[in-house]
């Protein structure tokens, strides 16, 4: 099999120019299908006959947790493919991949702290998904620190790559231990959504909460895997030839 | 690429040789791989002056205290792992001799491990008793540390790799590494609980093992690229 297709599609003034086409349509679908989300979610959804009204809260929580792991994976494999064929497209990526991830870790820390208040009675439970998040929240964190450490771009790409790849070995690893940690201690009854079986008035409101998370998942993180290309790329022709191309 | 010659070695000599010249080069200088120890045992004595002295409470908190205590030690241990040799270039020669250097940098990480791993080990059993720990746990206390400080050593020469020469370099490793040693801490921390407790440790033992036999596997390879990355 060619690779050729994949380094033409990572060639730098291809991937700027694709990406600053699809980042509009991306922006819009992210922002009908997050109305549409809500309105479902937090106006059409019957209140759930245990936890009322307060349930409500799982229309951001759920997509922010999924897409806080799924960002780190997507970080793996854009710092893998960097490392792997040397492409600076890719790290590029990787590296917008970060402080997005680290902000839906954040939300879903916080959206199921005020959850847990009303629900469990507490901000703060070492729950073993709690904890792995937040866990999970500061790999993302190393990665960010070792990054901003390292002056030199290609050198930054290359450490934070390695850093990236050898959490994503870890990070199931983390994820069981915690879960086996804690299930010594207590185990929960009530935290139970994967397995809970939803009414379709609430899961199509949350699939499309789902959907809308990972289009402005696409959007921000395509927006800044932009920059980054302009960065790097500040110095070459094509750059001065796509701005005079948008001047004229 | 090694070239050969009258003078050229294998890895596996070049190892042997690697772990002598580390191991002499520390015994002329005990002050320095002394002080993780000294850390160890400063860090568990805070323990009981900050809550309460008696043994039968202190027995509740001494695994967290003795897992927190080597952890933090083992990771201001790091700092000595390659700083040294990659300032004034051993590093730098050993990456571009043609041997493998992911070999090389695990016969640096079983010195490292013996200088600094092995004395905590040796130091837990006074630790552990201090803090209440009953005379039958000191066995699985023991295994559990040899596991664990091994296991710490090899995912932290990873950290020490790729934080090699920067200036903010011991506040980054500890953001680094703190977060991929959780496991080895749970099943630690866990397996001595149950030796205290005078319980069978053997599910979280295999458990280190297991992290053991991975990492020993998978970070040598790490370390040697990150390395060759802080070397550039």
């Amino acid at each position: 099999m060619s690779w050729a297709w994949l380094h033409r599609y990572a060639s730098p003034p291809l991937f700027f120019r694709i990406a600053g086409r699809v980042i509009p349509w991306v922006s819009w679908l992210a922002a009908i299908t997050g109305a549409a989300g809500l309105i479902g979610g937090l106006g059409l959804a019957p209140p759930d006959y245990q936890q009322g009204e307060g349930y409500r809260i799982i229309f951001v929580h759920v997509p922010a947790a999924v897409l806080s792991t799924m960002a780190y994976g997507v970080m793996a494999g854009a710092a893998g493919m960097g490392l792997i064929w040397r492409m600076n497209v890719a790290h590029a990526v990787a590296a917008s991949c970060a402080s997005v991830g680290a902000w839906f870790t954040v939300l879903a820390l916080t959206t199921g702290s005020l959850w847990g208040r009303p629900m469990w009675g507490t901000y703060w439970e070492w729950d073993p998904r709690l904890t792995s998040e937040l866990v999970l929240l500061f790999l993302y964190l190393g990665y960010m620190g070792l990054r901003s450490a390292i002056d030199d771009t290609a050198r930054a790409d290359r450490a934070s790559a390695v850093l990236v790849l050898v959490g994503v070995i870890n990070l199931p690893i983390i994820h069981y231990s915690v879960d086996w940690w804690n299930s010594l201690h207590q185990g929960h009854t009530l935290l139970k959504f994967g397995k809970a079986s939803m009414p379709p008035s609430m899961l199509v409101p949350l699939l499309l909460m789902m959907l809308a998370f990972l289009l402005y998942f696409a959007a921000i993180m395509l927006t800044r895997a932009r920059g980054e290309v302009l960065r790097r790329e500040r110095n070459a022709r094509w750059i001065s030839e796509a701005i005079g191309a948008l001047a004229t | 690429m090694n070239v050969a010659g009258p003078n050229s070695v294998s890895s596996g000599e070049a190892g042997w040789l690697l772990v002598r010249r580390d191991l002499r080069l520390a015994l002329r200088r005990p002050g320095e791989w002394l002080q993780p120890l000294m850390f160890f045992f400063v860090v568990t004595t805070l323990f009981p002056l900050s809550t309460d002295p008696q043994l039968s409470r202190l027995r509740d908190i001494a695994p967290g205290a003795l897992w927190v205590a080597a952890l933090l030690s083992c990771l201001l241990a790091l700092e000595l792992l390659f700083r040294e040799d990659g300032q004034d270039g051993t590093l730098e020669q050993l990456a571009v001799s043609g041997l493998s250097l992911s070999w090389l940098l695990l016969a640096k990480c079983c010195v490292h491990w013996l200088l600094t791993g092995l004395p905590l080990v040796l130091a837990a059993p006074l630790v552990a008793t201090a803090l209440g720990a009953p005379y039958a746990a000191i066995p699985g206390i023991l295994a559990a540390l040899l596991l664990g400080s091994i296991a710490l050593s090899l995912i932290g020469a990873v950290g020490a790799g790729l934080t090699l020469g920067l200036r903010r370099g011991g506040a980054l490793l500890a953001l680094l590494v703190l977060p991929l040693a959780v496991p080895v801490l749970i099943f630690g921390a866990r397996a001595t609980a149950l030796a205290i407790a005078l319980e069978p440790t053997s599910a979280p033992m295999y458990m280190l093992g297991a992290i053991v036999v991975l990492s020993a596997t998978l970070a040598p390879l790490g370390a040697a690229a990150a390395v060759r990355i802080s070397l550039e």
